[in-house]
């Protein structure tokens, strides 16, 4: 049972590190550049030179997934930042004052959960113009309740734990409580949390560029190129395939590596 | 899609998910059909319906073989056909649509004083010939014999008479087609002579005379449309399909050859071209350059310039495009070719200013060159009108058209060589014609334009009191060509003033004209008889099944 938990662990470890090197060695080294167009060599299949084949302006399809790892994380990562931020605010404000801040701050995160996310998503990116920027701000917003629910959680448990209530009767503060003693307990859950978070906003991303609303052309999206691959699914399914995988293995590694966390806390707790 | 921001417990709920969420994005995906837009403002975004399967279904609908069941007669008569169109049709009336996909059914059904044939040129349909006074202010037309309409009544001067005092809106003071609004009186001396005798002299008013002649008084044409065309119509499903019938009483005698055809509408692309592959639809007008060349030996098909002239519209009174010499780098930085072989798969043609070369006798020849790509003299043309680190621009493209998406990252990429860095922004249709369109607020953008047979109705859109001038162009020199080229009697002057015109759209590089973008259409094999015409219809009295 442990070691079958375990391997979640480490399967979704492994994933995302191997992203992680991808995005890194995007950083300095791609082997084609990701908007360099050849028309003459459009839509060749996976070969020698090109091994993810090139898409319909002949441009190389590894070097746009390399530098689509970059859209991709820095979405993940920002809109988790932002979320947290947000999340963190509201949720350890109604768990650590409790009653009516609880009831109306809780109230309005689940106002904003109930509401259909991938449709705020879209009215976000439409009220601002499409961009980076503000599908990262848009996924960010959307992730506030998540954060939020389980901050407040945390806080009401731990809140009435004895040892906060020990550090309380010797007179530490507010500030003191609360990053001393209530968040250091509550990290792991946060952590797994921003996990889940960081898959879903790769997802999100990837459709709302596939809609035309995130990420704008020609910057590589992996969203964006399995909406453009569409058209040659039957002549060029290899360009479909490529970002589709892509998509699947991220998502797939970042949920691994958040349950398997939840599961190492599980068990020690 | 909701799903997929709570917490998964295990990896098995994450795959559903993640399958959920690619069946959510490709049936959201591959809505639009159309990969050339036309700028025709009431044009594609009809609200779309469903895609019927069961439109097959019913009784008297095309079977998928229909080519089997042809020919009893032994000659080409007989049979069906099954048309996909990728929107549904705006109104049944011929007087209020407005929508180019549906002049292009509606062109079965009715016919005018004057009929377009495949070369565009104006054929005597209703009338059987016609005179117009030296002063071109007076003109007098013979109606044919025989002609019904689908009711069986013959078409007499007085149909003629309301249907284009109709259109002039001599009721209600509004014409419903501004070129019938320098109509001054439409006489009837007989029931076979028309005289129509205008404001002002308009050697354009002549195209007006295509618009459909209806029977008079009738008022039920948006439910069952009465005209003289070779079809008449027969049953329309609003979402899914047009049926019309062969008209007996027809007279170009032969003509029609099929017994019956279907306007199916399928606003998917994908699903268009599955159901055209499986042999469910027997003609595929407008299928795109890339499934086209996918298509291979099996089908017939067909592809030409349309007068479909595609461009990158700068803003001329918006910074930094109110200066000439910024528009004429552009103009220079821009390969029409890489885009041609690139986007249109080389299946477009070059062009040189606001006009396509199917317009033959208007057309300027030599301007398609007037900017032969040069980085150069592009860099050195931005130094001087003091951008000599570069330019940011924005070209702003409408989402719903792939075609022009595409053009425009290779756009992007070829300016870029010139130190031109473009941001693209997709918007949406409806954002497109209200913002771009009639609000005229944006640096630049990409569009086509749909042609029609008489070069002022498309040059119009350059004079500087042109409602529809979005692109602010203001030249009193243009204004003055274009309006004597409206007014001069003389074939071979008028001519000269309409290539006048476009010279000068080129010298003053008022956008980036680049390419009449290829019609294509692909049919059965064994389905023959098909015209490409250079405005947007589908003419299908000529079609016939092969034994």
């Amino acid at each position: 049972m442990n070691s079958g938990k375990k391997i979640t662990l480490w399967i979704g470890l492994t994933l995302v590190a191997l992203l992680f090197v991808l995005m890194a060695v995007s950083l300095f080294y791609v082997p084609y550049g990701a908007n360099e167009m050849n028309i003459a060599g459009r839509l060749q299949a996976p070969g020698a030179a090109h091994w993810l084949g090139t898409d319909n302006f002949g441009r190389d399809i590894l070097s746009r997934i390399m530098e689509g790892t970059q859209t991709a994380f820095s979405v993940g990562f920002f809109s988790v930042c932002i979320g947290l931020a947000g999340g963190f605010l509201l949720g350890a404000a109604a768990g650590y004052l409790g009653r009516w801040a609880d009831e109306l701050l809780m109230r309005a995160v689940d106002a904003l959960m109930a509401f259909p996310g991938i449709l705020l998503a879209l009215i976000l990116v439409t009220i601002f113009k499409p961009s980076l920027g503000q599908t990262i701000i848009a996924i960010g917003i959307l992730f506030i309740p998540s954060f939020a629910r389980v901050i407040r959680g945390g806080f009401l448990q731990t809140k009435e734990a004895d040892f906060v209530k020990a550090a309380r009767g010797m007179g530490a503060g507010h500030a003191a409580l609360i990053f001393r003693h209530i968040v250091p307990h509550i990290l792991s859950s946060v952590i797994v949390t921003a996990s889940l978070c960081f898959s879903a906003a790769i997802l999100v991303e990837a459709a709302l560029s596939y809609l035309g609303l995130g990420v704008q052309p020609p910057d590589p999206s992996w969203g964006r190129m399995l909406n453009e691959s569409q058209a040659y699914m039957s002549k060029a399914p290899w360009y479909a395939l490529a970002p589709g995988l892509f998509i699947t293995l991220t998502v797939l590694g970042f949920n691994l590596l958040g349950d398997g966390i939840r599961d190492l806390r599980d068990r020690r707790a | 899609m909701r799903k997929s921001f709570k917490l998964y417990p295990s990896a098995a709920k994450l795959l559903a998910v993640l399958f959920a969420a690619t069946a959510f994005l490709s049936a959201c995906g591959g809505n639009n059909a159309n990969n050339n837009g036309a700028a025709s403002p009431s044009g594609s975004n009809s609200p779309s319906a469903p895609a019927s399967e069961s439109a097959s279904a019913s009784g008297e609908s095309a079977s998928p073989s229909s080519g089997a069941a042809t020919d009893s007669a032994g000659g080409k008569d007989g049979g069906q056909v099954v048309v996909v169109i990728p929107q549904d049709i705006d109104y049944l009336d011929p007087h209020l649509a407005v929508a180019a996909g549906t002049s292009e059914v509606l062109f079965n059904i009715f016919e005018g004083l004057l009929k377009p044939n495949s070369k565009g040129e104006l054929q005597p349909a209703i009338a059987e010939s016609y005179e117009i006074s030296p002063d071109g202010l007076t003109y007098t037309f013979k109606l044919r014999d025989g002609v019904k309409f689908h009711n069986g009544n013959p078409v007499t001067s007085a149909d003629v008479k309301y249907s284009y005092d109709r259109l002039a809106g001599k009721d209600t003071g509004k014409p419903l087609l501004s070129s019938f609004a320098s109509v001054d009186t439409i006489e009837t001396p007989d029931d076979k002579t028309v005289v129509i005798k205008l404001k002002e002299n308009n050697t354009s008013f002549l195209t007006a005379l295509t618009s459909a002649v209806i029977p008079k008084d009738y008022q039920d044409s948006n439910k069952k449309p009465i005209g003289t065309g070779p079809f008449k119509f027969k049953e329309y499903a609003a979402g899914q399909k047009i049926v019309l019938e062969k008209n007996p009483d027809y007279y170009v005698k032969g003509l029609p050859h099929l017994d019956q055809v279907e306007f199916r509408i399928i606003t998917d692309a994908e699903a268009a071209y599955l159901a055209f592959k499986s042999g469910e639809i027997d003609l595929y007008p407008r299928i795109g350059t890339e499934k086209l060349a996918e298509l291979g030996d099996e089908f017939g098909q067909q592809s030409g310039p349309q007068n479909l002239v595609q461009e990158l519209v700068l803003n001329n009174a918006k910074k930094p495009f109110d200066d000439i010499r910024v528009r004429q780098a552009i103009n220079y930085a821009i390969d029409k070719d890489e885009i041609i072989q690139g986007v249109a798969l080389g299946q477009g043609l070059k062009v040189g200013s606001h006009l396509s070369s199917v317009l033959k006798q208007y057309y300027q020849e030599g301007l398609e060159d007037l900017y032969k790509t040069d980085v150069e003299k592009a860099k050195s043309l931005l130094a001087e009108a003091g951008y000599k680190d570069g330019l940011n621009i924005t070209i702003s493209v409408p989402s719903v058209y792939p075609f022009h998406v595409n053009t425009a990252q290779v756009i992007a990429q070829q300016l870029e060589k010139a130190g031109i860095k473009a941001k693209i922004e997709s918007v949406e249709w409806a954002v497109w014609l209200d913002r771009i369109y009639k609000g005229r607020d944006y640096e630049s953008t990409i569009i086509a334009f749909d042609g029609k047979l008489n070069p002022y109705d498309i040059l119009n859109k350059f004079l500087s009191d042109a409602p529809n001038d979005f692109f602010n162009y203001k030249n009193p020199e243009y204004d003055k060509t274009l309006k004597s080229a409206l007014t001069e009697v003389d074939e071979t002057k008028r001519a000269d003033l309409y290539k006048k015109a476009q010279t000068i759209l080129a010298q003053d590089a008022a956008a980036v004209f680049i390419q009449d973008i290829y019609a294509s259409v692909a049919y059965k094999k064994n389905l023959a008889g098909y015209q490409l015409y250079p405005i947007y219809v589908q003419d299908l009295s000529t079609l016939y099944w092969e034994k």
